[in-house]
């Protein structure tokens, strides 16, 4: 016996959640399972969706699509298909930028800007292509964000408005070290902490008292993305309400509290959609030939069968490790499908940091319905399909795409997926 | 002699470094130039082997016993670059029974301690070895940390009056009638950068004597004055693994050969090497046969090297010389000794000397050489204290506390400063100021890269090689920035990109040599961080494309969020 379900998802990354979202509102009894912490915790909360076609900005993502490579993954999907998938995305989350095909530019923590397609409300505020005057201010504890930097660095990407930026002490007793969340729950929680000449305020106000000597008139305020992990809305409002300014989050690295923020929204999303979640669970293996019959589940040293008619492989890229290598080649995991390579390992890469690398590009190759294709162009299985990063054909750092075409291609999989049964 | 004499000493390597250290303390006037960083040439690109001599004890005894020698003296002198972890010739099945007896018979001549073990014995001590590890000879072996000896060098020439140039090319000898008089000197450094008051242009530096110590350069640099030093540069790789197989230096006990050695270095081991001469010291192939053939080999002698995560790679030029008319065909044939070349005596050119071939182990020892004869020469009567006198960091190392509480730094992070800094930690960590890790792979935090800016400035390379920070498994993915951040305001934003860019662009260069397996995965993460979530590729203000703001997404319309006015009435969600 094994454990059944009309649709399997593998991987819990954005585009497992769209697949496996789609697939359940559609009707199907859907159950993810994933292996590692999704790596939504590493990426900044933004949804990219096409920022950049031929290394120019794209103000319009979807006017451009036509004029990615045949192979593209949007290619596949079609814009129709991306619009929809950003429909769904907007239903189930509070993310901003659905009112327009626009993109939005979000200040990095880099002190630079960047195109995106959805952003979430507490970066709303923050977006360069609003001409109020920003102040930026960063904790000299919080070393991913020095903001007197980057609002000089912001201002030289040539902003429509002034960046002016300011080092505080975070206010609480938090260790030199202190991880980002312990900074997001003393302000969630809002207990009364130590202030200057040993007053005691609600963390809050204890932070705003900090900044207001610098405030000089801007309008506008952006911290690091440590604003709150259970309640930003609460803390982003009494910032707001204490500084006279509206306040936003500057989008950081790992680990993200917008990343994670939105992979709770999503999970939350596909329990309301009446779909089964396992997490730490790795696929290690499958049975089956023309058709994958069932895959077999690690579940603390058993091996389990769980058994699908239809299968959505998105396990991840290379970070995800949904595509492995080593010395001799490039290979996905899971069913073993094929991954386009140069045979010369050399051939991998540029010589420049940011140059066009081969790697970037390494996924399965899909057919018109998001299969795996082998060597003949034929599918690997006939119910298997795959989507996100575990996709090749895309440069998704360089385009600015990685979340529309986990998203889309999430999406269209899950729906595919369901239309077989 | 009326004044002091003024020697110029070229190359900012091990050797010129200690040149430099030894002639200051002796009270000579020294100028130190290098073209690049400290330990920008050979130096920077070795495995950091402290030799116990057994490498040479069979082929080389004279070199054995000067490694020996010096071995001891270091581990005194500069305690705070060494680590002692000892040293294995390890025998498997098929290599020699009489070399191994050779090897030992070897050791005892020249006075290496050297002890046998079984293999049973020798798998205690490594686990890792391969099963069939038949024996070993013990050695005491060690591994040095060459950019933390080579900049303890600089720092004491500096206190001793030296003045010591980075970035700082010579472009020509001075010769006025016959006689080498001086050098000139191109000023590379960027703006902002400190470099003792001459940022860029040339500078002619009239010196009475001057000493080409630029290793693999060496021919090139004599070629200024017309004069010949038949330098073979030989390349090796090195190949960094993300954590240490080996606690110990393991070397494949066998005559020669390529991919012999594991040197465990701080939180890594560094496999090596080969040995493939070439035409030009800074323009050569690096291949992938090269990474391939140590991992492979090495993997005889500790299996798991097969499947471990490699970092890096990247290659050195051993500044190999031999005398006219040996003429060895193999690199791996030519003496590993040095040479003094006074040009005055070999050439008839006075003013000049070379020093070319020799041993990281030993360049004390070659310091204190040409040291002497310049003394000699200048009849300055002075001794050499070098091997007395602890480099700056060395002086009082045992006085190790437990600086978690005094520095408000968690324990292992407390104790890597500590080692980094040596004697030096009181003075560099105690600060009021936050002290967070900046480098979470290395544990380094803002105090010690603060101190070493306040030595180097802008070069982030600089700072990079005194305090390993961005040398651990990211490779610069998580710290590039957090480096570079803390140049500001001191300098510019331009300035502190620019830096920024460059050791990007460095850290990149060595992983280019490992990026298959995790390497791989993580250089994927790496680029989506700088990329995606800081857009550093198409960067607007590093001459990126500027996109028009106005066509893009304000945010406001739409969105039913309203401005707050002055008052301040702003909602949440």
């Amino acid at each position: 016996m094994a454990i059944e379900s009309d649709v399997l998802v593998i991987g819990g990354g954005l585009a497992g959640l769209s697949a496996a979202i789609a697939a359940a509102r559609e009707g199907a009894h859907v159950r993810l399972v994933s292996y590692k912490q999704s790596t939504l915790k590493q990426a900044s909360g933004l949804v990219d969706v096409l920022g950049y076609v031929d290394g120019e900005p794209v103000a319009d993502p979807f006017e451009r699509m036509a004029d990615l490579p045949d192979d593209h993954p949007y290619r596949i999907v079609g814009e129709s298909g991306v619009r929809e998938a950003l429909a769904l995305f907007d239903e189930v989350t509070d993310y901003r930028g659905g009112h327009t095909d626009r993109n939005a530019l979000v200040p990095t923590h880099g002190g630079t800007v960047k195109p995106t397609a959805r952003y979430p409300a507490s970066a709303a505020p923050g977006l360069a292509s609003d001409d109020r005057d920003a102040l930026l201010v960063g904790f000299e504890t919080l070393v991913d964000f020095d903001a007197p930097l980057a609002a000089d660095h912001i201002e030289a990407a040539g902003v429509p408005f002034a960046a002016d930026g300011a080092t505080v002490r975070f206010p609480g007793d938090l260790r030199a070290d202190a991880k980002v969340t312990r900074y997001a729950h003393l302000l969630d929680e809002d207990r009364a902490v130590e202030t200057d000449g040993g007053r005691r305020l609600p963390a809050r106000e204890a932070l705003a008292e900090r900044v207001r000597p610098h405030l000089d008139g801007h309008e506008r305020v952006g911290f690091p993305a440590v604003l709150g992990d259970d309640d930003p809305a609460g803390v982003r409002a009494a910032l707001s309400k204490g500084l006279g300014a509206d306040v936003f989050e500057v989008p950081m690295g790992p680990p993200s509290l917008p990343g994670l923020r939105l992979a709770d929204r999503l999970y939350e999303a596909l329990d309301e959609a009446g779909a089964s979640v396992e997490t730490g669970v790795p696929v290690v293996d499958y049975e089956g030939e023309e058709r994958v019959e069932r895959v077999l589940v690690d579940r603390k040293g058993a091996e389990v069968p769980y058994a699908a008619d239809q299968y959505v492989l998105a396990t991840g890229g290379l970070v995800g490790k949904g595509v492995e290598s080593d010395r001799e080649g490039v290979r996905e995991p899971v069913f073993d499908c094929r991954v386009p390579q140069p045979a010369d390992r050399y051939d991998w890469f540029e010589d420049a940091v940011f140059g066009d690398h081969a790697f970037a590009r390494f996924g399965v190759d899909p057919d018109g319905e998001l299969r795996p294709t082998d060597e003949r162009g034929d599918p690997e299985f006939e119910n298997v399909r795959a989507a996100g990063s575990v996709l090749g054909g895309h440069d998704f750092p360089a385009e600015k795409s990685g979340a529309g075409v986990s998203l889309a291609t999430g999406r269209a999989a899950g729906v595919l997926a369901t239309e077989e049964l | 002699m009326a004044s002091t004499p003024h020697v110029a000493v070229v190359g900012g390597g091990s050797t010129g470094a200690g040149i430099a250290r030894d002639l200051a303390m002796r009270g000579l006037d020294v100028t130190l130039v290098e073209q690049g960083n400290l330990t920008h040439g050979t130096t920077g690109r070795m495995h950091g082997l402290l030799h116990s001599g057994g490498r040479y004890a069979v082929s080389d005894q004279a070199s054995a016993e000067e490694c020996i020698e010096e071995n001891r003296v270091l581990r005194d002198v500069a305690a705070h670059c060494v680590e002692e972890t000892g040293g294995l010739f390890v025998k498997r099945p098929e290599d020699s029974e009489e070399y191994f007896r050779e090897k030992l018979r070897g050791c005892e001549a020249c006075g290496i301690p050297a002890e046998v073990l079984s293999g049973r014995e020798a798998r205690q001590r490594e686990p890792y070895l391969a099963a069939d590890v038949e024996k070993a000879i013990a050695v005491p072996d060690g591994a040095v940390d060459p950019f933390r000896l080579v900049v303890a060098n600089a720092a004491s020439a500096r206190q001793h009056g030296a003045r010591i140039e980075t970035h700082s090319k010579v472009t020509d000898l001075l010769v006025e009638g016959g006689e080498v008089v001086g050098v000139a000197v191109e000023h590379g450094a960027k703006s902002g950068e400190r470099v003792h008051g001459v940022q860029s242009g040339r500078e002619e530096i009239r010196a009475d004597h001057v000493v080409n110590a630029t290793g693999a350069w060496a021919g090139r640099v004599a070629e200024m004055a017309g004069l010949d030093v038949a330098v073979r540069p030989s390349k090796g790789v090195m190949t960094i693994m993300n954590v240490r197989q080996v606690d110990t230096v393991v070397n494949r006990c066998r005559p020669k050969g390529d991919a012999d050695i594991v040197v465990p270095h701080e939180t890594t081991a560094i496999l090596g090497t080969t040995d493939e001469e070439v035409a030009d010291p800074e323009d050569y192939p690096e291949e992938q046969w090269e990474v391939d053939l140590v991992i492979d080999e090495l993997s005889e002698l500790i299996p798991i090297l097969a499947e471990a995560r490699t970092i890096r790679s990247f290659w050195g030029v051993r500044p190999l010389y031999e005398p006219p008319d040996v003429g060895s065909e193999d690199p791996t044939d030519i003496t590993r000794d040095y040479f003094l070349l006074d040009h005055d005596d070999r050439d008839g050119v006075p003013g000049l000397t070379s020093i070319v071939g020799g041993k990281f182990t030993t360049y004390r020892m070659m310091a204190e050489e040409i040291a002497d004869h310049l003394c000699a020469r200048f009849g300055v009567d002075a001794d050499c204290r070098t091997a007395d006198v602890p480099l700056p960091g060395s002086e009082d190392v045992d006085r190790l506390r437990d600086y978690m509480d005094e520095f408000g730094l968690r324990s292992p992070i407390g104790r890597r400063s500590v080692e980094r800094l040596g004697s030096r930690a009181d003075q560099v960590l105690r600060t009021d100021d936050p002290n967070p890790v900046l480098c979470d792979c290395e544990g380094v935090t803002r105090a010690e890269v603060r101190d070493a800016m306040d030595d180097v400035g802008t070069d982030l390379n600089a700072v990079r090689i005194r305090t390993r920070a961005s040398m651990g498994n990211c490779q610069g993915g998580f710290c590039c920035h957090r480096l570079a951040a803390e140049l500001h305001p001191d300098h510019g934003e331009a300035t502190v990109r620019d830096s920024w860019d460059d050791l990007l662009q460095e850290r990149w260069k060595g992983q280019r040599h490992a990026l298959w397996g995790q390497q791989l995965s993580q250089a994927m993460l790496n680029y989506a961080l700088h990329a995606t979530t800081q857009n550093r590729d198409r960067d607007p203000a590093a001459g990126g494309p500027s996109p028009d703001y106005e066509a893009f997404d304000d945010g406001r319309r739409a969105t039913g969020e309203t401005r707050p006015d002055a008052a301040g009435d702003a909602d949440g969600d």
